[in-house]
Formats: C-alpha cells, sequence, structure tokens
C-alpha cells in the first residue's frame, strides 16, 4: 500500500479529489508531497471505486496537479510512550518545541472508541479548584465534563489557567496531568498560556497541543481528537488522573462547518453540519471514569458564544451534552470583578455526589443553597431599586440587597493566584450569611447553624 | 442465513454504497472484513445504500457485503427482562465481557442468552388447533412475571407433539402437524409493528398515584404524553416515579442520545430502585436500552424501534406496558443525521420531510389492544423532547405534540420553588380527559370531573389575579379575590405538590385524591358563604381546620382524620361570626 499516485484531478479548498487503482479505506491517513518536496497530510473523507475524496490538514496551498499522493493503509494513529508528558505539539500532533519526534511504546487510533455505558463508574469525587464560585456552588467532580461559556474579550483564559494549576482531589497526592488543546487561538494567547505552564512549573506535567488561529482550519479538527486519545492513554493506560482543557471550541465548530461546506453539504442550523452534535458527543463523551480503572478524564471546554448568546448552536448543543456549564458574565466583569463567573446561570449536574458528609463538608448544599437564593433575590432587587429607589425597600430587602453586592466583593472576588480550600470557601459562604438575622436562614438546618454559623462557633 | 453476498462501493462516514446485492429495503447486512452491522436503506441502479451501526474507518472498496436476507429483527424470548442493551439489542454487560470497556467492532452478541434452560409448562396440547398469537405454555421468567411462549404471529396449525421440561430459546418446544418446529425464540423485525386484533380506545386511566396527573392530567392505558426534557426540570425523579408507582406490569427504558455519565448513574441506580407493590427489585420487570451520544448515529436511530418492539412483545402476553424515550429529540437528529448524509432533500431546519411521519409511526405503536389471541394488553409511551434552545416552536416538538394527546409541562420555575412535581398546571394539557371521565365517574365519584374543573377554575382565576398582586399587592385586592388566592394557594400546596420521598405521600390513590380536594372545595364554599355572611376574611383565614387539611394527605390511614377536620371545619364556620 505505499503506492503513490499523481492522479490528483481536482482541488477545491481544503480538499483533494484523486483517482486511485487500489482500494483505499474510509478515515484512512494520507500523504502528500508536494512538487517541492513538502509533505502534508490528509484524510480519507469519502472513497469509491474510482475517486477519493482528501482533507489536507496543513491546507492545500502549494499543492497542484503534479503533487503526488501515497494512502498509507492506515487509519491517523497517535503515537504515544510516557515522554508524551511536558511536550509542545502542533495541532497535528508533530513536536512544535524543536524536540524528537515521539518514540512510541503504543499507538492509538485517534477516533475513539465509545465507553460502554455499563463500564463507566458514577463520578463521584470532589475536585478542589481554589474557585469559591466552582467549588462551592457549582462542583466539579472527577470524570465530569463542565464547559467554560464565555464571550469575547472576557478573562476565560484566566480562569482555565488558575483551574489547570489549583486542580486538586482532597488530601491525596495522585498522579495528574492536563492535557492542553488550543485550538484557532491567537499567537498572543498561546504565548499567553505557555508563559503560564512555564512560570508555574505546570509544563512538566502537561501535553500541550497548539493549533494557532493562522494554522489550517482543517488541522482543528484533529485537535482535540488527539488530545483525548492522549488523555485517554495517561488516564487509562499510566492511571493518572487527567484534566483536559481545549479552547476554542466555537472555533473547532467554525472549521467544522467550513469543511461541510466546501463537501457542499446539506447545512443545518445556521449552516453548520447536521452530524455536528454527533461529532461534539464524540469528543465530549470521551470524559469519564471506568469500573476497574484508577485514572479518570475531567473535560474542561472553553467556548465563546458569539454574540453572548446561549441559544446559538455550538453552546446549545454543547450544553445538552455536557454536564452544566460555568458561564462567564460581561456584567461582573466589568465590575472589575474576577472571575467573573454568574452562578445564577451556571450549573453543575454532577455536584450532589461529589459534595456533602464523606466528600467535602456537610453543610455544603445547605450553603450552597441559601446563597444561590439570597444571591439571586438580590439581583433580581437591583431591578426593582433602579425603579423606586433603596428608601422604598423593605428592611428584608434592603439586607439581601447588601448580601448580594458582597457575595459579589467577597465570594465570586479573588485573587488570580488565590487559591481557596474548600473550607474556606464554606466558610466566607457563612460570614456573609452572618449579616442576615437567623430566621432567614430557612434553607439550612437547625442543626447545622448550630455547628457552622460563626455566631456559635466563636462561644466554643 | 447469509445469502449472497456483494461488494462495497463507496465510504462517507456512516452510509455506504454496496454492488451486487439482492437485499430488499431494510434488510441487515454485513459490510466489510469485520462484518459491520448494517442495514440497506435505499437502492438505487446496481447499487445498494447502506446505513452502518457501527463507525466504518478503514473499510475500503472492494471489501466483501454479506447479505442476510432478513430485516434488523429483535430476538423475542424469556430473558429479556432485567437486560441492559445498546440500540441493536446487544447486551452491554456482555459487550464489556466480549471487548473490554471500550465498544469495539464488528460484534455480535445474541440479545438474550440462548444456552440458559428455562422450564416451559405447556397450556395447549397435541391435537390442539392454533392460531396466531396462542399462548402455547408458559416461562417463569421472573419470580412475579410469567413469561408467555406464543405462536408467531404468521403461524397456525395444530400440534403434533408438546413438550415439557428445561429447554433453552433455541430448543424446539413444539412441533405442528406440518413439521414445523417451534423454538421459544421468535425474530421479529423491529421497524414493523406487531399485529393485534384491534386498538380499543382510551377509556382506561393509567394510574400513577400522582395527584396532579391523575387529577389534571391523565394518561389513558395506551396512551402517549411529551415531557419536555429541559435542563433542571426534575424529568429523571418524574420518570423513576412514575416507573415505580404506575399500574403497568413491564418498564421499557430508551435512553436514546444522552449523556455516558446520566446513563451510568442510572444504570446503577435503576437496578437498587425497589417495586414498592412487591418489594422486589423494579428491574425485575424492566428492559433498559442505553445508546449514548456517543455510540454510532445509525444504532441511535434503530433504538427506538428495537425498545418498542420488545413492548409489543410482551404487550401481545397480555401485559400493560410503559416505555419512556428520552430523548425523542436526539432520535430526530440521529435521522436528520442520516438523511443529509444521503443527501436527501432537507425540509424545516434541515430535518427529513418525513420526519413528522416517523414520529406519528413510532407513537401510534403505542394503545390499548386485544391480542392476537383475545387478551388486553397495552403500551404507553412517555417521549421527553429536549427543544433546542427551549424554544418550542421547533419541528420536533411541534411534531410531537401534533400526535401525543397528553403534554406535561415540566417547569424549572417550580423546581426552584422546590414544588414537586414540577408540572406546570397552566401549560399542561390531557386530550383523553372526556374519554376518560366516564372511568372516574363509574369507579370513583361522580363529582370527580365537576371538582376538577372547579378546582381548575379557581387555578385560572388565580394566575390572572397574581398577575395583578405583583403590581398592586394582595392587600389592595378586594376580599373575595383574596380567598380566592388562598383557596388556590390551598390546592397548589396540599393538593398538586407532592413528595416524591414521603412515603405515604409519593403514592396517592384516586379515592384520596378525590377526598382532598373535595375537602379543599368545601372549604371554599364555606369560606364564600361566611364571606357573604359579613365575615371578615382575615378570620376566615385563620380557622385552624385549614392547617389540619394539610397534614391529611400524609397519612396512610386518611379517613377517620378527614372526617374530623371537615366537622371542624364545619363547626367552625357555623360559629363563625
Amino acid at each position: 500500500m505505499t503506492k503513490e499516485y499523481k492522479t490528483i484531478n481536482e482541488i477545491k479548498g481544503p480538499l483533494l479529489f484523486v483517482e486511485k487503482t487500489e482500494p483505499v479505506g474510509y478515515n484512512e491517513l494520507v500523504e502528500i508531497r508536494t512538487e517541492k518536496g513538502e509533505l502534508k497530510r490528509g484524510q480519507v473523507l469519502d472513497t469509491s471505486d474510482q475517486v477519493v475524496v482528501v482533507q489536507v490538514f496543513e491546507g492545500t496551498g502549494g499543492l497542484g496537479k503534479e503533487s503526488s499522493v501515497k494512502f498509507t493503509g492506515d487509519v491517523i494513529k497517535m503515537p504515544l510512550s510516557p515522554d508524551i508528558i511536558g511536550r509542545v505539539l502542533s495541532g497535528s500532533g508533530q513536536p512544535r518545541d524543536g524536540g524528537p519526534p515521539i518514540v512510541p511504546d503504543v499507538s492509538k487510533d485517534i477516533s475513539g472508541a465509545a465507553i460502554n455505558p455499563a463500564a463507566r463508574e458514577k463520578p463521584r469525587a470532589f475536585i478542589q479548584t481554589g474557585i469559591s464560585t466552582i467549588d462551592g456552588t457549582n462542583t466539579l467532580v472527577r470524570g465530569q465534563k463542565l464547559p467554560i461559556f464565555s464571550g469575547a474579550g472576557l478573562p476565560h483564559n484566566d480562569v482555565a489557567l488558575q483551574i489547570a494549576r489549583q486542580a486538586k482531589a482532597l488530601g491525596e497526592a495522585e498522579s495528574f496531568a492536563v492535557v492542553f488543546c488550543a485550538m484557532g487561538i491567537t499567537n498572543e494567547e498561546a504565548q499567553h498560556f505557555m508563559a503560564d505552564f512555564e512560570r508555574t512549573g505546570a509544563l512538566e506535567r502537561a501535553v500541550v497541543f497548539l493549533n494557532l488561529a493562522d494554522d489550517p482550519a482543517v488541522e482543528r479538527l484533529l485537535t482535540p481528537q488527539l488530545g483525548l486519545t492522549t488523555a485517554e492513554y495517561l488516564a487509562f493506560d499510566l492511571d493518572m488522573h487527567v484534566l483536559v482543557i481545549y479552547t476554542d471550541m466555537t472555533n473547532y465548530c467554525e472549521a467544522m462547518r467550513q469543511m461541510g461546506a466546501a463537501r457542499e453539504e446539506v447545512p443545518g442550523r445556521r449552516g453548520y453540519p447536521g452530524y455536528m452534535y454527533t461529532t461534539l458527543a464524540i469528543q465530549y463523551e470521551r470524559a469519564g471514569i471506568i469500573t476497574g480503572k484508577n485514572g479518570s478524564i475531567t473535560q474542561f471546554p472553553i467556548l465563546t458564544m458569539p454574540g453572548d448568546d446561549i441559544t446559538h448552536p455550538i453552546p446549545d448543543l454543547s450544553g445538552y451534552i455536557t454536564e452544566g456549564q460555568l458561564i462567564v458574565s460581561r456584567e461582573l466583569h466589568r465590575k472589575g470583578i474576577y472571575p467573573p463567573i454568574d452562578i445564577r446561570p451556571s450549573l453543575s449536574r454532577l455536584m450532589n455526589s461529589g459534595i456533602g458528609a464523606g466528600h467535602t463538608r456537610e453543610d455544603h448544599r445547605a450553603v450552597s443553597d441559601q446563597l444561590y437564593a439570597y444571591y439571586a433575590e438580590g439581583c433580581d432587587l437591583r431591578g426593582l431599586v433602579a425603579i423606586v429607589g433603596k428608601e422604598a425597600l423593605s428592611e428584608r430587602d434592603r439586607l439581601v440587597l447588601e448580601f448580594a453586592d458582597a457575595f459579589e466583593q467577597k465570594f465570586v472576588n479573588q485573587g488570580r493566584d488565590e487559591d481557596r480550600s474548600i473550607f474556606d470557601t464554606l466558610d466566607i459562604g457563612w460570614n456573609l450569611l452572618q449579616a442576615l438575622p437567623e430566621t432567614m436562614l430557612t434553607r439550612i438546618d437547625d442543626h447545622l447553624i448550630k455547628k457552622y454559623h460563626p455566631r456559635y462557633r466563636k462561644k466554643e | 442465513m447469509e445469502v449472497g453476498a456483494g461488494k462495497v462501493y463507496r465510504i462517507a462516514g456512516p452510509v455506504v454504497q454496496a454492488t451486487g446485492l439482492k437485499s430488499h429495503m431494510y434488510d441487515l447486512v454485513l459490510v466489510g472484513e469485520e462484518g459491520l452491522m448494517s442495514e440497506v436503506i435505499g437502492i438505487a441502479g446496481d447499487k445498494h445504500v447502506i446505513q452502518v451501526y457501527e463507525d466504518t474507518a478503514g473499510v475500503k472498496p472492494g471489501e466483501p457485503v454479506k447479505e442476510t436476507g432478513a430485516p434488523l429483527v429483535a430476538q423475542l424470548g424469556p430473558g429479556i427482562l432485567t437486560s441492559i442493551y445498546d440500540g441493536i439489542q446487544r447486551p452491554l454487560p456482555q459487550l464489556v465481557e466480549a471487548s473490554g470497556n471500550f465498544i469495539s467492532r464488528g460484534l455480535f452478541v445474541d440479545g438474550i442468552d440462548h444456552k440458559k434452560k428455562w422450564e416451559f409448562t405447556p397450556v395447549a396440547k397435541k391435537g390442539d388447533k392454533v392460531e396466531p398469537g396462542q399462548t402455547i405454555g408458559t416461562v417463569q421468567e421472573q419470580l412475579l412475571i410469567k413469561h408467555k411462549i406464543m405462536m408467531p404471529p404468521d403461524k397456525r396449525g395444530t400440534i403434533k407433539e408438546v413438550h415439557s421440561g428445561n429447554f433453552n430459546v433455541e430448543d424446539t418446544i413444539c412441533v405442528l402437524e406440518d413439521g414445523t418446529e417451534l423454538p421459544m425464540i421468535q425474530y421479529w423485525p423491529v421497524r414493523r409493528a406487531r399485529p393485534s386484533r384491534s386498538k380499543e380506545a382510551p377509556t382506561i386511566p393509567l394510574r400513577t398515584g400522582q395527584r396532579v396527573i391523575d387529577g389534571f392530567f391523565s394518561l389513558a392505558k395506551g396512551g402517549t404524553a411529551a415531557i419536555p426534557g429541559g435542563f433542571g426540570t426534575g424529568k429523571t425523579v418524574m420518570q423513576q416515579t412514575l416507573s415505580k408507582w404506575s399500574d403497568v406490569d413491564i418498564v421499557v427504558y430508551v435512553g436514546c442520545g444522552e449523556r455516558g455519565n446520566e446513563m451510568a448513574d442510572l444504570l446503577h441506580e435503576f437496578p437498587e430502585l425497589v417495586d414498592p407493590r412487591t418489594d422486589r427489585p423494579l428491574m425485575e420487570r424492566s428492559i433498559v436500552y442505553a445508546n449514548t451520544s456517543n455510540m454510532p448515529v445509525a444504532a441511535r436511530e434503530a433504538s427506538i424501534y428495537t425498545g418498542i418492539t420488545t413492548a409489543e412483545y410482551y404487550r401481545d402476553m397480555g401485559y400493560d406496558v410503559m416505555m419512556t424515550a428520552d430523548s425523542t429529540s436526539r432520535w430526530a437528529e440521529a435521522m436528520r443525521e442520516l438523511s443529509s448524509r444521503l443527501e436527501e432533500m432537507p425540509g424545516e431546519e434541515g430535518y427529513p420531510a418525513y420526519l413528522g411521519a416517523r414520529l406519528a409511526d413510532f407513537y401510534e405503536r403505542s394503545g390499548r389492544v386485544t391480542t392476537l389471541e383475545g387478551t388486553e394488553g397495552s403500551i404507553s409511551i412517555v417521549g421527553a423532547v429536549s427543544p433546542p434552545g427551549g424554544d418550542f416552536t421547533e419541528p420536533v416538538t411541534q411534531n410531537t405534540l401534533r400526535i401525543t394527546k397528553v403534554f406535561w409541562a415540566l417547569d424549572s420555575k417550580l423546581t426552584q420553588r422546590r414544588h414537586f412535581p414540577s408540572i406546570n398546571w397552566l401549560d399542561s394539557y390531557s386530550l383523553y380527559d372526556l374519554a376518560l371521565e366516564p372511568w372516574f365517574v363509574e369507579n370513583v365519584s361522580p363529582d370527580w370531573n365537576k371538582n376538577k374543573r372547579r378546582a381548575m377554575e379557581i387555578l385560572q382565576e388565580n394566575a390572572e389575579l397574581e398577575e395583578i398582586v405583583m403590581l398592586v399587592g394582595s392587600d389592595a385586592l378586594p376580599e373575595d379575590q383574596q380567598l380566592t388566592l388562598e383557596v388556590a394557594r390551598m390546592i397548589i400546596n396540599f393538593w398538586l405538590a407532592q413528595s416524591a420521598f414521603h412515603p405515604v405521600d409519593t403514592f396517592c390513590p384516586y379515592k384520596k385524591q378525590f377526598d382532598l380536594l373535595k375537602a379543599i372545595l368545601q372549604f371554599r364554599d364555606h369560606a364564600f358563604e361566611a364571606l357573604a355572611r359579613g365575615v371578615p376574611t382575615d378570620v376566615i383565614l385563620g380557622t385552624p381546620s385549614k392547617d389540619a387539611l394539610a397534614k391529611v394527605r400524609l397519612l396512610e390511614d386518611y379517613e377517620p382524620e378527614l372526617a374530623k377536620v371537615q366537622a371542624q371545619m364545619e363547626s367552625e364556620f357555623k360559629t363563625m361570626a
């Protein structure tokens, strides 16, 4: 299967149409050599007796009818070995750090088979990120996929970096790795990430895949698959707990739309292909824990909502697959609050299985519910104040309004390097609730108030 | 079974074209060296268009395509109950044994265990004339579920011999005069509805023990209902409550394109649920299909059909079956994806033009029927829809609402207020109302429907009043309207709200539902009568019996207490001035 063809009869966008004689497999890896000897790689999208359609990852620039095409007879595989930790690779898996190619212990098919639901373990181990709005009110558990929905110009990357730096399990020293996939981010952003990884030494336990904004869009379609294959290797072959951060899913979906258009497919909602749900699901669903394995994959996809619109197909479809979402709010950001995570529309669907006695602390659920309830009420009251003025509020309402402001300043707001333990987070919550009369703490059981309320604790 | 073979001509994603086949539409074929399970979905010239249920990476033109000469079938026989399947009826635990933690390709695993021996007890005897669907014998499949071994729907004859004893599902248990040997197992093409003698009118309610459902938006046995599966609306608790308390014999749950971790949760939790009526594991009368969103899209498309086929099989034994499909939107998306691969002309929002027809075909397989044998069985379907962006005008929701007769509008606002079940009483509806009225009149009380309508009117008025209250505050309302607000609050908090976790309140029999509502309405009549006499509202609203009424629903033996409260109410109002 090493026959080379010089039978390209059409080039359209990122697609090559090649005539051939040997049978070529679907999804097979293709090597293309330009007349100048430059090597490009591609993948078979459509294959029939006469013509093969190839999508070229590095772009079709420089290719002509005289270029040669070699079908490798194998699907795309990711070379893997423990040495991959600490490496920086391109969006198509080539070394980008000037280091040698990876000498594989094993090569894995990147398409990723589905985890058998019967082999899945229910995620229930608490991960402490050190960020109060996550740990306290939208708790992350191991094996979860929790995306950050953000907008252009918001500090979602800083939040992601802080999570990557600080995420840990309580009281256990376990081997932990970060897989970072950048898709279509700017050079500047990439430098920001790399500088931070180097500054904090995080690179030593990370694998980085970088596809920058000026790298070919098609390559982006490969990046998460390579990253997740690496994550599966680290998690299920090397027993590590892997945190996968990928940014920006919106660029990935744009690339998908671009390819769909080039292939003249029937478009779905807003021009995105009809299979976007399945394609996203295949990536997101590679998070999880397998019964009997020590490792786990937790995913933090970041996506910027075009026009801050949460009903846009990308966040909408993502929301139906992921287990909740963290919403980065422009309003909080404008107020100078970092991290500007708005807890009201945010949600962690797996929170309940990872909190409470034995995981965090017995009062976690109650405190979270109570904070949530008064913060939401306080935000609603702001609207009212704008109409009737603060003076028209009842005493109770004024307390709630003040609570909401204090909540943003003390609970939500924290330093970029501030790593709060979950107990600190809960105590900050209690201190805020202290400003309210005890009778207003309707969501918290009396025995928890007696045990954790600062008023009673001081007496001890 | 293999009747012929052809060759792969073209591959693009899950859609493959092949030449040299003689298969018919929807016949099952095995594609490539690995024998990937696939289905013929189109024939154009000399080429067959095939959808593959598994990933096609690496398949090459020229590889063989084997025919099986039969469509995608479900294996039907003892051993289905308690199973956990993927969309094409492969048992997931066995797949773990066969291929490890990830689902690999080209695996074939029987839907039911072909080796396991079952004790077969004949009911038909030598010389009997047997018709399609007639019971030949029985197998005790689970402690409480007797599995009828029936004549296949397309066979009849006279029994030459029938054996009793222990057999596996492939062993011959019965021979007909014409030489036909019958095993216990039946194969049935999933896309074809199993026949019944006749469909019956939806005149019997499906008892769920949930006041808001039974009382306001009741589902008929054999009926169809839709629930929106939005974020955090309490759908899961609702489905579990329905599975636990509905008066059905068999529960079929189809998880279609949902989250892996959620399915893992379900697979861990479902076997632990205990059937409250029998104290046996609920799993003993359940069948679960789990085809997560990342499993092949064609298998997702098939999962709904496989699920309903097993449901029909148990219906044919005379059982009442409830099927939950979660979510039909993911199923429709699978259709859309395959349709776009086939380069079909898209309809609304890219969905195929036949979306409505397919949804209708599926929901039409529900119903209360007289089986071929003359017994009565039913399939009720509860289908979840997940409208993108919560937009109910999108095609899947609209097409579903056109077919299903009941809509339970799960409302996240109610969830946030901790009101359960979070079924919005203003947006929900049931079109079985009129058909079920005679049953309630005959079996519960002649006043059932009258009271229900009165309660509904009060809630409707309450909604209008609440809008005014938002603007001017409740003190500004006239006294009679303040009373209405209070009565509505009683209906909402004492009657519509129901705790799924309270041992008594979780299930409420019809009689109790009726009595409780009647007592609230009595309070209303007394209150308005007192108001007319000139009693001030705060005196009326301060009656101690009102608060006593709130507790009655939590009592198992509620009748003496309710009678006491009612008597107290009488005397309180009598002495009120």
